[in-house]
């Protein structure tokens, strides 16, 4: 092993080591406690003082997807054999219902929403990207910057007019609306990324297959979208995580039909105030995708997140 | 950057030209109807006085918004209760972001896994997050007030994080801290790997002590990097609403109205759209012109 000044000592690395792994336990622990939380009863949810150990039980999730209203014991005796899965479960361990649930819905309204602005988003923005990165645009830069600074508008701002709008078009509480609004909102990110990334392949590539008698738009997607491939994905999962993740424009813009799951989360009421492990387990699949994402995003990050300001 | 490809010949179908026209066309087109428009609607909607929710004739009445707007003590509290909450937020963040990538940046085994967990809160839904946190935050069952109580020897029941006035705007900087730390981290830590080591042989060789090493090479070559987190980050906070909307909803009182629920409420509760739409302009000139200021700074640290 090399000497150098530069490298730290190894109680140096101890600490550090110690200090940042202590912050990261704290960092995680609301996480496990609402993923702990999905698997409790509603009386371990609120015991006092708060439970660590538990029965861990699958109410909160069956709740979360019931479509069936609370009823009582007599009623539950007089009522036929369970037609759904679920329904046997609830029956057979004498659930409490905390009342019809619309969480199935929603999230497929974010899975709709999420993916269809996500394809619209990177289409758009491949072919932006790639005009920009390889011919002269008129006003280049210009539209570059107009096109970025789209982000800094606070949704709120715009909320207005696009309502006003959507009602007039029939857009208003729609899948179409929103995917229309996520792509628009998404373009930015996705313009500024992918314009980094196809910056980074060579041209000669290209050159070389225009001259064996490709045109221009069969070496574009011969030659260079393979070449830009990983970065095209690690965009998408950016713009998806957005359009997952967005809560401003969802609840002004959207009430039944449409809503995504982050407005709706919050408002699983249960018998006398929020259920807890229904809203704990609600969020717990809400959360899950985002943080495999994560994972699998861990080197693209800085870029996704900062649109290339920054590199690794 | 690529410079762009010399025409070798006559490619067969579209030229170049209309290639570039045709890809970046959609663009611009879906960023003007969907923001630019609606932008130039809400200028235009400032100088009148309608409300979306009433059906009559719209009505000109000049800068009456605006005068309204900058005239009502209200909007300055929300103004300080938005700039409180942007300084804390900063100021934490930035501290705490960057001991943690200095920290990181000691190579220590294993520190890939502890990075990626400490990143997670970053990529979440700040709506679901701020739903869970009050959870946490709840008076007695929650997990939060249950460890501040414990140690402090508090009542429970009457311990509220997001119920008094005195902590409410606190508990949303712990919450938001708890978020975006990560994102400040990621950028340092990007500035520090950014420094080539050469720099530190040659301080050693001058014999300059480790901690004049650090303000002097250190400091000056993440600042750049560490002020562009601040523009993003500041630029994201002062937008802060869905974060806000779950903890707090503005309250209590109006303690924590930040600049985005105070807006929301004057055009989607009390329906004053006019109203609403010169206090949309105003944020915009706010956060368009100080963010302008900042990157001209920006550019001469980094021309430094």
């Amino acid at each position: 092993m090399s000497f150098s000044v530069t490298e730290p000592s190894n109680s140096q690395k101890w600490i550090a080591g110690i200090l940042v792994i202590g912050y990261a336990l704290i960092t995680i622990l609301p996480l496990i406690w609402i993923i702990a939380t999905g698997f409790k009863s509603p009386s371990d949810a609120i015991a006092y003082p708060p439970k660590v150990i538990f029965e861990p039980t699958l109410e909160g999730y069956v709740n979360l997807f019931t479509t069936r209203t609370r009823v009582t014991d007599e009623t539950l005796a007089a009522l036929g054999p369970p037609t759904t899965w679920y329904d046997a479960i609830v029956r057979q361990y004498d659930m409490i219902i905390a009342g019809p649930s619309r969480y199935g819905e929603r999230f497929l309204n974010s899975v709709i929403i999420g993916f269809g602005s996500t394809f619209l988003s990177v289409f758009l923005g491949t072919i932006a990207a790639y005009a920009f990165s390889r011919f002269r645009v008129p006003l280049k830069d210009d539209l570059l910057f107009f096109i970025l600074s789209t982000r800094m508008m606070p949704p709120i701002a715009v909320a207005i007019p696009i309502f006003l709008m959507f009602r007039q078009l029939g857009l208003n509480d729609t899948h179409l609306g929103m995917i229309m609004l996520y792509t628009a909102v998404n373009l930015s990110l996705s313009v500024w990324l992918l314009k980094g990334f196809i910056d980074e392949i060579p041209v000669e590539y290209e050159e070389a297959a225009l001259i064996d008698g490709y045109t221009r738009f069969q070496a574009f997607y011969k030659v260079v979208l393979p070449q830009a491939a990983t970065g095209i994905a690690s965009t998408a999962i950016f713009c998806l995580i957005f359009a997952w993740n967005e809560y401003a424009f969802a609840v002004l813009l959207t009430s039944g039909t449409a809503q995504t799951a982050p407005p709706f989360i919050p408002t699983i009421i249960g018998v006398g105030g929020q259920d807890w492990p229904a809203v704990a387990a609600g969020a717990t699949l809400f959360l899950v995708p985002v943080m495999v994402f994560t994972i699998l995003l861990r080197k693209h990050l800085l870029r996704g997140i900062t649109f290339g300001a920054v590199r690794k | 950057m690529a410079t762009p490809v010399k025409p070798i010949r006559r490619a067969k179908g579209l030229s170049d030209r209309a290639i570039a026209w045709v890809f970046v066309a959609p663009s611009i087109f879906l960023l003007l109807a969907v923001n630019i428009f609606p932008l130039i609607w809400t200028i235009n909607l400032s100088f009148t006085d309608f409300k979306a929710n009433r059906n009559r004739d719209v009505e000109y009445i000049g800068l009456r918004n605006y005068e309204r707007i900058l005239t009502d003590s209200d909007t300055w509290l929300t103004m300080q209760a938005t700039a409180h909450f942007l300084f804390w937020t900063i100021f934490f963040q930035v501290l705490i972001g960057f001991a943690l990538a200095f920290l990181i940046n000691k190579k220590f085994r294993g520190n890939d896994l502890w990075t990626t967990i400490i990143v997670l809160p970053m990529m979440l839904s700040p709506a679901v997050v701020g739903n869970f946190w009050t959870f946490l935050y709840q008076p007695q069952i929650g997990l939060f007030n249950y460890m501040v109580t414990f140690f402090t020897g508090g009542d429970p029941s009457s311990f509220s994080m997001i119920g008094e006035v005195a902590l409410a705007p606190w508990a949303i900087v712990i919450v938001d801290t708890w978020m975006w730390t990560p994102f400040v981290m990621l950028i340092c830590l990007a500035g520090l790997r950014s420094i080539p080591g050469s720099i530190y042989e040659a301080a050693e060789c001058d014999r300059a002590s480790k901690w004049r090493q650090f303000w002097t090479i250190t400091i000056p070559m993440v600042l750049p990097f560490l002020m562009l987190a601040v523009l993003f980050r500041g630029i994201e906070n002062f937008k802060m609403f869905d974060l806000v909307v779950q903890l707090t909803g503005g309250g209590p009182g109006s303690t924590t109205e930040v600049t985005s629920i105070n807006l929301k409420r004057e055009a989607f509760e009390k329906w004053r759209t006019g109203y609403a739409s010169a206090y949309a302009v105003i944020l915009f000139v706010t956060v368009f012109g100080l963010a302008s200021i900042y990157v001209k700074a920006l550019n001469k640290v980094k021309d430094r």
